[in-house]
């Protein structure tokens, strides 16, 4: 994939966080963390379980407050998605688009709706029963209702898990589509488990690990800072981006 | 909140076992009720043995034939008698089980009832013989109350017969008259007249005249006598029924038990359909995923609460009304406090609906919240419908508060207020008012550790 040149002065931010720390009885999940993500970049937050990558995405979606740090964007003005879908399996996807339209009070709610059936690819089925779907088409409308409000970001917290590698590709090629479109690009910012899907997709990567981020950058970049640090040991083969992060992280002390 | 409304109505309208429930359970619910206040108890069968003849049925009683049988009739309004001919074939069919007890009438009953009424025979007075069968102790407990009641009726009414009577001869003694004794006619001077006559005589006798003193003290008694005589009538009567009963109410206007059960049922079933959809439907948000999203700046937390609050309140308070216009169909409801009963019915789904979505919101899924509402909502009507003096005077106080808490004891009181017209609406709307605030305010918190 194109990826979007990170030095362009013409790019204009669409969503940037700056010393964002969180902070639980007894436990810090993020510390002071920043960066900043342009229209139609892809940005990938990875890192081991409990790195605070969820806690991220919740954060910038403003589904809880930082205890210290800013955001630069409102709640409102971020398309959120969920890991589990986040829509009513009783209704039909027509219905649960048009209810969350009505709810973001969108201008015009059946335009709207339209537009994401169109997009989605399932304006042929818009009258079933979305517990009726299969997993990737449910998530599709739940990206979808996270899109209704033509957000200039849209959070994806590991929006594949729950996918086959079909509807996983599937998937990819629609959240691209969305970040590449050429009169309205989304900043795309996903967490995810699965490095190789940040290697594809992602223009930057975050590394998280304990809540600190160690690392921003391009795939490639991570790779070449594993490679500057020396021999990556035993058993690592070259251009293998998984065994990079790994590596990466091992020699940090995760 | 509009639109989160529409989006539960038609969730609730795709599950099919759940608007069955939600039609099905007021309609059968409001027909049983319906059935049980409108019929009369089930009548206990009793073998009923009458050894005396037909032709010595009827005694005289003041000049007046009664007939005994008309007696039975009375008893047999409140048992199914089945006739035998034979004090044996009653006590094998009570042992048999086939009847409950056996009411046995002697063959002297008759003769017996009217010596003692004549004065002229033996003062035994005839005795109905009962029997029981205590199988089954609350069974044999019925018939005996049933039984007892009937016969103290049937004493009551001879009394009565027996004080009118008296109270004829007594009239006779003081006015004069004629009257039948053992087929003989008597005719009687009376007290006033006697009197008379004395003072007359009296009169025509010299003031010197040596009787004239024993005369004046016979006219005397006999004035005395007319007298005291004239309030025989409230005597006789005062022994008849010495003790009379007065009805004082407190706390409230009395509600016929018929009307106060449908007061509960409609109470209970609103209890049941509230608490279980306001739990279950916010707990819905949150196994949906739809939480999250719906609280980043779509609806406020309260809003959703609210929005739960309202939607079970409806859907309930429609059930309720539904169940009370079919309870109609079986005891006469004054249709003019329809409006009232949208009321409390209304307040009361608004007070569970509150209660529900605290649930739910402490429960966080739908399963568990419905079963905690199910376990809580049972004792909670259990404990509201304690009657006082039933335990401790501490423990009931223990009970009133526990029972004030709960929207169930207002609600009942709503409830019955606006279709028995039980007055104390206002503090049951006030009551459930305060309690919306309250558990509103407890959801409210418990939904910060909701999306968790």
């Amino acid at each position: 994939m194109s990826a979007v040149p990170r030095d362009d002065p013409a790019a204009t931010t669409a969503i940037a966080a700056h010393g964002v720390t969180k902070r639980y009885p007894g436990r810090l999940a993020l510390r002071d963390v920043s960066f900043s993500a342009r229209p139609g970049e892809v940005v990938a937050v990875i890192g081991p379980n409990g790195a605070g990558k969820t806690t991220l995405l919740s954060i910038l979606g403003g589904l809880q407050p930082a205890t210290e740090g800013t955001v630069s964007r409102a709640p409102s003005e971020v398309g959120w998605v969920p890991q589990q879908p986040a829509v009513y399996r009783k209704l039909s996807v027509r219905e649960n688009l048009r209810l969350f339209a009505r709810l973001e009070k969108v201008d015009d709610p059946d335009a709207a709706v339209a537009r994401m059936l169109d997009q989605t690819g399932l304006a042929d089925r818009a009258g079933e029963e979305l517990g009726r779907l299969s997993g990737g088409n449910q998530q599709r409308v739940n990206i979808a209702i996270g899109l209704l409000g033509a957000p200039p970001v849209l959070l994806l917290d590991e929006p594949s898990s729950s996918l086959d590698p079909r509807q996983r590709e599937r998937l990819w090629t629609f959240i691209t589509a969305l970040a590449r479109h050429p009169t309205h690009p989304t900043a795309v910012v996903f967490s995810t488990h699965n490095v190789q899907e940040a290697e594809r997709f992602a223009d930057t990567v975050l590394v998280l690990a304990d809540g600190e981020l160690l690392f921003t950058g391009s795939p490639a970049e991570l790779e070449q800072a594993v490679e500057g640090e020396g021999p990556r040991g035993e058993g690592v083969p070259d251009h293998d981006f998984e065994a990079a992060f790994v590596a990466f992280l091992r020699e940090r002390g995760h | 909140m509009r639109h989160l409304l529409v989006k539960d109505l038609q969730i609730l309208r795709r599950s099919p076992f759940l608007l069955v429930l939600l039609i099905v359970y007021p309609v059968v619910i409001s027909t049983l009720i319906g059935l049980a206040v409108s019929r009369s108890p089930e009548k206990p069968r009793v073998a009923f043995v009458n050894l005396v003849d037909d032709d010595d049925a009827t005694f005289q009683l003041g000049g007046e034939t009664l007939d005994a049988s008309s007696y039975a009739d009375q008893l047999f309004e409140a048992i199914e008698p089945v006739r035998v001919d034979s004090r044996d074939e009653a006590v094998e069919k009570v042992r048999s089980g086939e009847v409950l007890g056996a009411l046995i009438v002697p063959a002297d009953a008759t003769q017996k009832l009217r010596d003692a009424l004549s004065l002229s025979g033996s003062p035994e007075l005839p005795t109905l013989e009962v029997i029981y069968n205590e199988e089954d102790p609350i069974k044999a407990q019925a018939v005996e109350s049933q039984i007892k009641a009937r016969l103290a009726d049937a004493n009551k009414e001879l009394s009565d017969e027996l004080t009118k009577v008296s109270a004829g001869y007594l009239d006779i003694l003081l006015q004069g008259g004629s009257f039948r004794i053992l087929g003989q006619g008597f005719d009687v001077l009376g007290l006033k007249a006697t009197k008379d006559v004395l003072e007359s005589v009296r009169d025509a006798l010299s003031a010197d005249d040596p009787n004239r003193a024993p005369l004046t003290e016979v006219i005397t008694f006999a004035g005395l006598a007319i007298d005291n005589l004239d309030f025989s009538d409230e005597i006789l009567g005062a022994i008849g029924e010495p003790l009379k009963i007065e009805r004082t109410t407190l706390d409230g206007a009395s509600t016929p038990l018929d009307r106060f059960a449908i007061a509960v049922a409609v109470t209970v079933s609103l209890m049941f359909v509230t608490v279980l959809l306001a739990a279950g439907m916010l707990a819905l948000e949150r196994e949906e995923n739809a939480f999250g999203r719906l609280v980043r700046g779509l609806v406020s937390q309260t809003g959703l609460v609210v929005e739960k609050v309202v939607l079970a309140a409806v859907c309930a308070a429609a059930v309720a009304l539904l169940m009370l216009t079919g309870l109609s169909l079986f005891v006469a409801l004054d249709g003019a406090r329809a409006p009232l009963w949208v009321v409390a019915t209304l307040a009361g789904g608004l007070g569970f609906g509150a209660m529900g979505v605290a649930l739910g919101a402490l429960a966080k899924e739908v399963r568990a919240a419905s079963l905690l509402s199910f376990l809580l909502s049972l004792p909670i009507a259990f404990l509201a419908l304690v009657p006082s003096g039933a335990v401790s005077a501490g423990l009931y106080d223990v009970v009133r508060v526990a029972s004030a808490v709960f929207p169930f004891r207002p609600t009942l009181d709503a409830v019955d207020a606006a279709v028995n017209d039980a007055g104390g609406l206002g503090t049951a709307l006030a009551h459930l008012a305060a309690l919306v605030v309250a558990y509103v305010a407890i959801a409210r918190l418990a939904l910060r550790r909701f999306a968790g």
